[in-house]
């Protein structure tokens, strides 16, 4: 599927500085927009200001991830089935503490993957059902090898680039299009404070920009900037014999 | 830590950078302790919006809140950009009623310096337009402070230094196209530009550029742009179902920062020179679009790296009008005299403002900008006691260097700023690297 989006955009973990860039993005398009996250009151001057700039209709909706046996009728209660799902939800946590303590690393494993994956199966079944709808799936270009860096949010993103290409190939032929975006570094909460080469970092805009042109073309899998479609290429052609030795 | 300056990129100081992205983040930011400084989009050319502890980076913080059709006032957090303003609601027919130079700069950052545009002399400053505003004192208590109150008083044009801006109420001003009607005029002395500009004070925009290269009796010509907002039968029949519809600027980036010498003494002559030929060309009425009327530096992104490594410092003061004549004379002769030319000297009319601590007051302003070196630095020195001299004083979002004594010295308001800091517990609290220089 692809072309002009008019419909809802619907987004999952919508208080993360992606999600709000993804947000003006469509809304600026004239999607409605359902923002759906934890705490929904946290999110009414991110209503105010959508409706505000953009004079598209907002409705909030309170949504955690974790609550996997909440998905189905989270889905049903939505106002309108969306045109566009997209799932910002992520949690990296501290790689130092993942690695120490189990009880968080399962957290990180279930926030990054568990969770999204089950509300956006929920979403694309609603939607084959209909025959028409975009997915798209905020994954990690961490997920494309595991690192000792962050190897516990990295599988979790594997899980889910998985999952997402599964599901791809699953309703294709079904007018269901799905998008994995890889965004690589982005200047958000989650980044900061790290120390970072500017040429690999993105602003939200761009990637809100990126999906955005992802959903209207119909493409697959996107890198945000380029850079990193041929960085993550050569870290995953280097032989595993090398690459434990190595610290990326 | 980062490395942060301001515009002019002089002096980078090492500074502690955090995110806001709510009124939450604000809190939390004073309660961890330590001095403290909101800043915008960083475009105060001096120090500021550097704090020696943490900076707040109010952009994230750049909600639109509401906007009354009826009124034109738009409710918004600090953080939001005033090109942010520009392209929500010009198509619906309104713009901001003030606006300095550049529309890069942030709600918080306009109020705190309480900013100037082109219509001074008939409207006064951006402070003029806020009905009101959210200032989060050292406590951690919100205020919404309004007109004829103390804490809006030295809020507009208090440079960050009462509190953190964290929203405001703006009137926007009804306009009917997004075109200015421009009249250009050149002159051909100092004395013609300022009879000119006292002869046209009737138009709603009105601004000079000065070539300050030229000395003898042709010192201080110039070019004076008045304009006013077109009405819908200003345009060409063509343009009128589509009035807000302006072509699209191309914006473009310096890639690497200039030498030095890219601005040095004869391309800026040869700047000025070509400048004055091109606008005595096509003098006259004409259509210019708004972007292009009041933000022509803003398509080259970002021109500060023009000026090279060292970076650039701008000189802006006001003098009182029964001084104003006599006083631009003596600043342009000290200028030509020094052969350090400023590559864009703006002479302003300013209308009466009475502000406890804005910098805008009846009579001229004028701004300067030169790239960093030793002679430069000795003439704003000279140019600092010409000002004094004629009871003038300094824009401190323009400033990056002024001594304290010449501040003292300038402007009797300082010692009642100090003490309401002091009373009321911001003086401990919001600290600039500006602030500590100037000891406010």
């Amino acid at each position: 599927m692809s072309g002009r989006v008019t419909g809802p955009v619907l987004i999952l973990g919508a208080t993360s500085d992606m999600a709000r860039a993804v947000a003006r993005g469509f809304a600026a398009k004239g999607c409605a927009i359902q923002l759906a996250a934890r705490d929904p009151a946290a999110l009414e001057r991110d209503r105010a200001d959508l409706e505000t700039r953009y004079g598209v209709a907002v409705s909030l909706h309170r949504f955690d991830a974790l609550e996997v046996e909440g998905h189905a009728g989270f889905v049903a209660a939505l106002p309108e089935l969306p045109q566009v799902a997209i799932s910002a939800i992520g949690l990296m946590g501290e790689q130092s503490e993942n690695a120490a303590d189990m009880t968080r690393a399962a957290h990180v494993m279930r926030a990054n993957f568990e969770g999204p994956a089950t509300i956006l199966g929920a979403l694309a079944n609603a939607m084959e059902a209909r025959g028409a709808g975009t997915l798209v799936g905020i994954s990690s270009v961490a997920g494309e090898r595991g690192r000792a860096s962050n190897y516990v949010y990295g599988s979790a993103k594997a899980g889910f680039t998985a999952y997402l290409s599964g599901l791809r190939n699953r309703l294709a032929g079904r007018g269901v299009h799905v998008v994995t975006v890889l965004p690589g570094f982005v200047a958000t909460k989650m980044t900061e404070g790290l120390d970072l080469p500017a040429r690999l970092v993105a602003q939200p805009e761009e990637v809100a920009q990126a999906i955005l042109a992802a959903v209207e073309r119909g493409q697959e899998v996107i890198y945000v900037r380029r850079i990193w479609r041929l960085i993550m290429a050569i870290i995953r052609a280097i032989p595993e014999t090398i690459f434990k030795k190595t610290s990326i | 830590m980062t490395a942060l300056a301001g515009w002019g990129r002089f002096r980078p100081v090492e500074t502690r950078v955090a995110r806001i992205r709510s009124e939450a983040d604000v809190a939390a930011a004073l309660a961890a302790g330590g001095p403290l400084i909101a800043r915008g989009n960083g475009r105060a050319y001096g120090d500021s919006a550097v704090s020696p502890g943490a900076t707040l980076d109010m952009t994230g913080m750049d909600r639109m809140l509401s906007f009354d059709a009826e009124t034109g006032v738009l409710e918004a957090e600090a953080g939001v950009l005033l090109a942010d303003i520009i392209e929500t609601f010009l198509p619906r027919g309104w713009f901001p009623a003030v606006t300095p130079g550049t529309r890069f700069v942030t709600l918080g950052g306009a109020i705190a310096a309480d900013v100037h545009g082109k219509n001074h002399h008939l409207d006064g400053s951006f402070g003029a337009f806020v009905d009101w505003v959210d200032v989060m004192d050292a406590e951690g208590r919100v205020t919404r402070a309004v007109p004829n109150t103390e804490l809006f008083g030295w809020t507009v044009g208090g440079m960050g230094l009462t509190g953190v801006i964290l929203r405001a109420g703006l009137r926007l001003k009804p306009v009917e196209t997004g075109w200015i009607c421009q009249d250009l005029r050149a002159t051909q002395t100092l004395d013609a530009t300022i009879d000119m500009m006292e002869a046209t004070l009737r138009a709603p925009y009105s601004v000079a550029w000065l070539d300050c290269v030229t000395t003898g009796p042709m010192m201080g010509r110039g070019l004076v742009m008045l304009g006013r907002h077109a009405c819908v039968n200003d345009l060409p029949p063509s343009q009128r179902s589509r009035p807000y519809h302006v072509p699209r600027k191309p914006t473009v980036r310096l890639p690497v920062d200039l030498p030095a010498m890219a601005l040095n003494g004869l391309t800026r002559q040869a700047f000025n020179a070509l400048y004055y030929w091109n606008g005595r060309r096509k003098p006259g009425e004409r259509l210019v679009d708004w972007q292009s009327y009041f933000y022509p530096l803003d398509a080259v992104l970002d021109w500060n790296r023009g000026y090279g490594r060292a970076g650039f410092v701008q000189f802006q003061c006001a003098l009182p009008q029964h001084t104003a004549r006599e006083g631009m004379h003596a600043l342009l002769a000290a200028i030509a005299k020094s052969g350090e030319a400023s590559v864009l000297s703006v002479l302003k009319r300013f209308g009466p403002q009475e502000g406890r601590f804005s910098f805008p007051m009846a009579g001229y302003t004028l701004a300067l900008d030169f790239p960093v070196n030793d002679r430069s630095l000795a003439l704003m020195e000279t140019l600092d006691r010409i000002t004094l001299d004629h009871g003038g004083r300094f824009y401190l979002a323009k400033d990056a260097r002024m001594p304290r004594a010449v501040l003292e010295a300038a402007d009797d308001r300082v010692t009642a700023f100090r003490e309401m800091r002091a009373a009321t517990g911001a003086g401990a609290r919001f600290v600039s690297v500006q602030s500590e220089r100037l000891g406010l």
